[in-house]
């Protein structure tokens, strides 16, 4: 029984580690297995050749998973049946704090599908005769992407012929491009499973193209449609708000601005005499200096406005020019309401409308400033 | 003709007088698949005869001049291994003798019968861009493979690190085509002879027939040509399996039939 004992483990071999207990007994004396789990013994499998993580491998990571998730919500009191994957998270990070800075480096319990990356499985079945047809050129799923693509094309070319055969015009509806991206080379790899070469990804999108392009290629729409995406609007035409009337009857607008650290908000009211009050404080008191004030009046005078409207402005952050500026922005956008497109146009042109992308420049190390260097000694 | 005697003596394996094959000493106990006699009899079966998969109904001379398979390339092209398939010279072409082509081809489409009879891994392999979807489809449709793109260095000879232990290797490999896009012999042909695997090739006026096992001179490059081989093979390959299924599915029921 002993030598049977020492034969079971000795070919148990690398994954051994299961426990062989004798089970006592007069007559029958049962090896029971007992297998421990994995974790404990886990070898570096990402090291292991090829054959990395085999289905059945896998299979078991879910199964343990599953039981440990039973048993952690038990654990905590919860109920098994409608534990989550937040519920696991918050568990784990009560049972195992952790202080360390990498969020990857914590211990964490998640499925297993997320933490092996999806692998190919072994390519060929008992025989050794392998699964896909392209198997031995290397990259089979590229390979016969680009072999379907090009029946397509090939399809096209047929329907074409005949088009022509009967004399009928080419179809002139073209599948517009505008909005739509091909796959980038990450989706593309991720789609096929495989890794690509930048030639191999252009030669695939120039079979695209020339599919798209061709003039009966919207029969193979559908499957154009497999390898492009939608582009979301770029151009977004910036909408100016209507006039508001506050109770007395008086049109108003809004507008807000910025520069460097200030934000200002401004409420411009119509069949005004230009005055203009900051944060409660006239402006006269709020900016002393005239170089603030002169910018304040900037937009009203492009739009020869100067004395017909009143401003309430609220600003904080900054210092006293940036504040200055950022309430000049807010009023010329609150202007735009009051006035015609080509005006607006014109002021968009003068530079008005535009958010001053400058702000201060952080120091670097080894300087004295953000451009100061210290002072150079030659010896 | 010189050519067709030095081949056969070349491979007599197939030809030679074998013993009648023996019938299994006892019956085979009654399993489902055939038993070890059973498999002795599905090997040797096909041994018995010279043709036995009768492929030389497939084509004829008139189907090889017709498909264009004698038109040779030009004078200046011509490889010095290729004289004696050439039937001549016109107008500087070369053209291919055909009756040399029509028992080569017969030697190798019976090769290949046999090896897809006993279930060997075949291998189209041809570099030529114009034919590239027509194999890959041929091959597609007979059930073997295909590799008419770039060949990696170390695919036959360092199969186990580039696809994983345990892969299996073709058994045959067939070129529809020799040369690669720079006019010269394809490194699979080279590989192969390396491997111990045999091949069948298609080798044009300009190709070098040295290490292929059973060369059938003849056009690589018009598309009725290319055609009539993929048809030929395609047909050979498929009938040699459908025979195969047929013999098995005969010798199950009939140690079904032992055993009961």
């Amino acid at each position: 029984m002993a030598a049977a004992m020492r034969r079971l483990l000795r070919a148990g071999g690398r994954r051994g580690a299961a426990l062989v207990v004798a089970a006592g007994g007069t007559r029958s004396q049962t090896l029971r297995l007992i297998y421990t789990t994995t974790a404990a013994w886990k070898k570096n499998v990402a090291a292991s050749g090829p054959e990395k993580y085999t289905e059945a491998f896998i299979k078991k990571q879910i199964e343990e998973f599953n039981l440990g998730k039973r048993h952690l919500a038990n654990m905590m009191g919860e109920d098994p049946e409608t534990f989550t994957q937040e519920d696991i998270d918050r568990a784990i990070a009560y049972l195992f704090p952790s202080g360390l800075f990498d969020k990857r480096a914590r211990p964490m319990m998640k499925h297993p599908t997320e933490i092996f990356p999806e692998q190919r499985k072994i390519q060929w079945g008992e025989d050794g005769r392998p699964f896909h047809f392209l198997f031995y050129t290397g990259k089979q799923s590229y390979y016969s992407l680009m072999h379907d693509t090009y029946e397509k094309l090939l399809n096209v070319q047929k329907h074409q012929d005949q088009m022509a055969a009967q004399d009928l015009p080419p179809q002139k509806e073209k599948k517009n491009l505008v909005g739509s991206r091909w796959l980038t080379k990450t989706e593309l790899e991720e789609m096929l499973l495989e890794k690509l070469s930048d030639d191999d990804y252009s030669r695939f999108i120039q079979l695209l193209q020339k599919l798209v392009t061709s003039p009966c290629g919207n029969i193979e729409e559908n499957y154009i449609k497999k390898f492009s995406r939608e582009i979301s609007a770029q151009l977004q035409k910036v909408v100016i708000e209507p006039l508001k009337h506050d109770d007395r009857g008086v049109a108003f607008s809004t507008g807000e601005g910025e520069r460097k650290t200030s934000r200002a908000t401004v409420i411009v009211y119509d069949n005004g005499t230009g005055k203009i009050t900051v944060n409660g404080i006239d402006v006269l008191h709020y900016f002393p200096v005239l170089q603030d004030r002169e910018q304040l009046l900037f937009p009203f005078q492009f739009l020869d406005r100067v004395g017909k409207h009143d401003m309430v402005c609220t600003v904080s952050g900054g210092g006293r020019s940036s504040q200055a500026g950022a309430i000049r922005l807010a009023s010329a956008k609150a202007l735009r309401s009051f006035v015609t497109e080509k005006e607006v146009e014109f002021m968009r042109q003068a530079g008005l409308l535009t958010v001053d992308p400058r702000v201060k420049e952080r120091k670097k190390p080894g300087q004295e400033g953000a451009r100061r260097k210290f002072t150079w000694k030659k010896r | 003709m010189a050519v067709p005697r030095i081949l056969r003596a070349a491979a007599p394996r197939l030809y030679s007088s074998l013993p009648a094959p023996v019938p299994a000493p006892a019956p085979a106990p009654a399993a489902r698949s055939p038993g070890p006699g059973a498999d002795d009899r599905l090997l040797t079966e096909p041994l018995s005869q010279p043709d036995f998969f009768n492929v030389k109904e497939l084509f004829s001379l008139k189907d090889l001049f017709n498909a264009r398979v004698h038109l040779g390339h030009k004078k200046g092209c011509r490889h010095r291994f290729m004289e004696p398939y050439i039937f001549g010279c016109r107008l500087d072409q070369d053209i291919i003798d055909l009756d040399q082509t029509m028992d080569h081809l017969q030697l190798a489409l019976n090769f290949t019968a046999h090896i897809a009879y006993r279930k060997g891994i075949i291998l189209f392999v041809s570099r030529n861009r114009q034919f590239c979807h027509l194999i890959e489809s041929t091959a597609q449709e007979c059930g073997e493979y295909a590799h008419t793109r770039y060949w990696q260095g170390g695919l036959l000879t360092n199969a186990p690190i580039q696809f994983g232990s345990g892969v299996r290797l073709p058994d045959l490999l067939i070129f529809l085509s020799s040369l690669n896009n720079v006019f010269e012999p394809h490194v699979a042909i080279r590989d192969a002879a390396k491997m111990n695997i045999p091949t069948v090739g298609v080798v044009d006026t300009n190709c070098n027939p040295c290490l292929i096992t059973y060369p059938i001179p003849g056009n690589d490059d018009s598309p009725t040509a290319m055609e009539l081989y993929c048809k030929l093979f395609k047909m050979t390959i498929i009938r040699a399996k459908d025979y195969r299924k047929q013999r098995e599915v005969f010798h199950e029921l009939q140690s079904k039939a032992e055993g009961n």
